[in-house]
């Protein structure tokens, strides 16, 4: 569905150059479900907008749903479907009014889009707002008529910027839910770029993480999080000593593990941590060391790119979605 | 699925026209404004012949300027979508480039057409006497020519993308003198020299004396195929920048 060849992109910006792309190699076969992962500014929308034909690349190549993106642009555009990361509906138009010039822009008659538009209204519940003036509706109230104009045509190939930034959670999974419907109805090549790093986890099978225009890993979030990030196991002790004597000498079972120590509390991060706990328990109990309590962290895709990159996805603020929408999850 | 362009320019056209015609006080607003303008230029006209021939001379013009305006600001709308995301929506579908300059520009152009009538309505109790034929194939003439400036005005505004001042100083900067050396509102024959070379060079100036001949009913004159070709050329280049910069913009 998708092959990049060393894609790049450039920008030229106050006479500086800004390398938004540096040679991304990629492969997506029908029906996948790909997350791009990233901070801001990684990149993740102008490889999007390199795919979508919206930006020519600086050099490389790109073939999209079996069409280059840059001599063959307008088969591709035929091909795909497209929610960016503004707002597609026009401020002075009606959405209902966009949802039916979006369908015909796409070949559907005019019934077909009008009855189709009609069903995205209902089923994105759009109803009450669909046929008021698009600036007077909320920012989910428009994010989902985005979506809604993004699936009119039903595209074989569906890529998506942030579809879920500014929608309360019960309105992300029912995105979640329409994009897994999508797959599995329609068998639907899904790209999107998310800042929600439970999103990226729970959605796709597959998460291309991208950091300075690159590509820096690639696969399963499981496969990821087992190669990248262990379980953080806590434990906490009675006393300060008991903890000390157990982060100096640890049980052989966690040997190779990071362990740190801070006051009556030991953390241990290693793969597959959660089932040394058990037996961890028994070892410390004969060893006479009273744990109080065990807590298991699971790793979070965070903690992955805290391991690949030395920086937290998370830490550059509060214009972060992900901040409170990723937290972690606990096992 | 299949697609033409007449039908794609008319999905464009049919978007922007629907919020316009929702809004029906800025349309009676906008068919004022050529009204003012025969007001208070009409009378500073220096004419042998009278009232009538006076007008056979100003309401061509007139109509040819307030297509002018309303065409080379088209891109100040797209400005707005730019900013948004509603371009970047359309410019992803599959909808031909050249369908989203024409559809825009011809959105602007239709009040015009409104204009053009109630102008003329006005003014035909002062003796103003259009050729019934020659006046719509004026207007016509004027859609090429304001097509061709729609898109100049679009890439005006890729080029300038979010700073609106830039947008509108350029096209204050280029119309204005353009429409003076046309002679669209006061007659350049009396102008010194070079102010009237300079006129020639300006294919306004053959659009707007191509319409006076066919508003006038002489359908054959050679100022109407200057004008025609003038029209056609504007159009023509405005079109191949656009769609050029459309597929440049990195925006
Ligand atoms: N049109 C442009 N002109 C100049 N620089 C740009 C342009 N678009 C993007 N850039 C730069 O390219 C880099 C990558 O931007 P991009 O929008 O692809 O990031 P992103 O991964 O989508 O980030 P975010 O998560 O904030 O959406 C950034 O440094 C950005 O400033
Ligand atoms: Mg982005």
């Amino acid at each position: 569905m998708i092959e990049t060849q060393n894609l790049t992109r450039h920008f030229t910006v106050n006479k500086k150059t800004v390398e938004a792309v540096r040679g991304i190699d990629l492969r997506v076969e029908a029906g996948e479900m790909v997350a791009l992962l990233g901070p801001n500014g990684a990149g993740k929308s102008t490889t999007l907008r390199m795919l979508t034909t919206l930006l020519p690349p600086t050099s490389g190549t790109a073939r999209v749903a079996g069409f280059d993106v840059t001599t063959q642009d307008r088969e591709v555009r035929r091909r795909i479907g497209y929610i960016g990361q503004g707002n597609g509906a026009g401020h002075s138009q009606r959405g209902r009014d966009e949802l039916i010039t979006q369908g015909r822009a796409y070949g559907l008659s005019a019934a077909a889009a009008r009855e189709r538009a009609g069903e995205l209204i209902a089923s994105l519940g759009l109803t009450e707002v669909a046929d008021r003036i698009v600036s007077s509706l909320s920012g989910g109230q428009r994010r989902r008529l985005d979506i809604a104009m993004g699936l009119i045509h039903a595209p074989g190939l569906l890529f998506l910027d942030e579809p879920s930034t500014g929608l309360d959670p019960q309105n992300r999974a029912n995105l979640q839910e329409h994009i897994r419907r999508l797959r599995a109805e329609h068998g639907t090549t899904i790209v999107l770029t998310t800042h929600y790093l439970d999103e990226a986890d729970h959605l796709a099978e597959r998460v291309v993480v991208i950091d300075h225009g690159r590509i820096i890993a690639d696969a399963s979030p499981e496969r990821l999080r087992s190669e990248h990030a262990g379980d953080r196991i806590t434990l906490t002790f009675d006393h300060a000593e008991e903890a000390r004597r157990v982060a100096a000498h640890p049980p052989g079972l966690i040997e190779g593990a990071r362990i740190e120590h801070d006051g009556t509390r030991v953390v241990i991060e290693a793969t597959g941590g959660a089932r040394l706990v058990p037996e961890l328990l028994r070892i410390l109990e004969k060893e006479n060391s009273a744990v109080v309590s065990v807590e298991v962290v699971r790793p979070t895709l965070d903690d992955v790119f805290l391991n690949l990159t030395g920086r937290s996805l998370r830490e550059d603020g509060a214009d972060l979605p992900g901040t409170t929408g990723g937290k972690d999850e606990v096992a | 699925m299949n697609t033409t362009l007449i039908g794609d320019t008319l999905i464009v056209f049919g978007r922007e026209l629907r919020p316009v015609l929702r809004d029906p006080f800025s349309v009676v607003f906008s068919l004022a404004q050529p009204l003012f303008f025969l007001a208070l230029f009409a009378p500073l006209i220096p004419a042998a012949g009278g009232t009538a021939e006076t007008l056979q001379w100003f309401v061509p013009g007139l109509i040819v300027m307030s297509c002018l305006f309303a065409t080379s600001s088209t891109g100040s709308n797209l400005q707005f979508e730019m900013q948004t995301g509603a371009h970047e929506r359309m410019l992803v579908s599959p909808l031909r480039r050249p369908a989203l300059i024409i559809g825009r520009a011809l959105k602007e152009i239709v009040p015009t057409f409104a204009q053009a009538a109630l102008l003329i309505a006005v003014t035909i109790p002062f003796g103003f006497r259009p050729d019934p034929v020659g006046a719509i194939l004026g207007l016509l003439l004027l859609c090429v020519f304001c097509v061709g400036l729609g898109a100049l005005s679009y890439t005006l505004a890729l080029a300038s993308r979010n700073q609106e001042w830039v947008f509108w100083g350029v096209q204050q900067t280029l119309l204005f003198p353009l429409l003076l050396l046309a002679g669209m509102l006061l007659p350049v024959d009396n102008g010194p020299e070079w102010l009237r070379v300079l006129s020639r060079f300006n294919p306004l100036t053959h659009v707007v004396e191509a319409e006076r001949a066919l508003f006038d009913g002489r359908l054959l004159a050679p100022e109407v195929a200057a004008g025609v070709v003038a029209a056609v050329a504007v159009a023509a280049v405005g079109l191949f920048i656009g769609t050029r910069a459309m597929r440049r913009a990195t925006g």
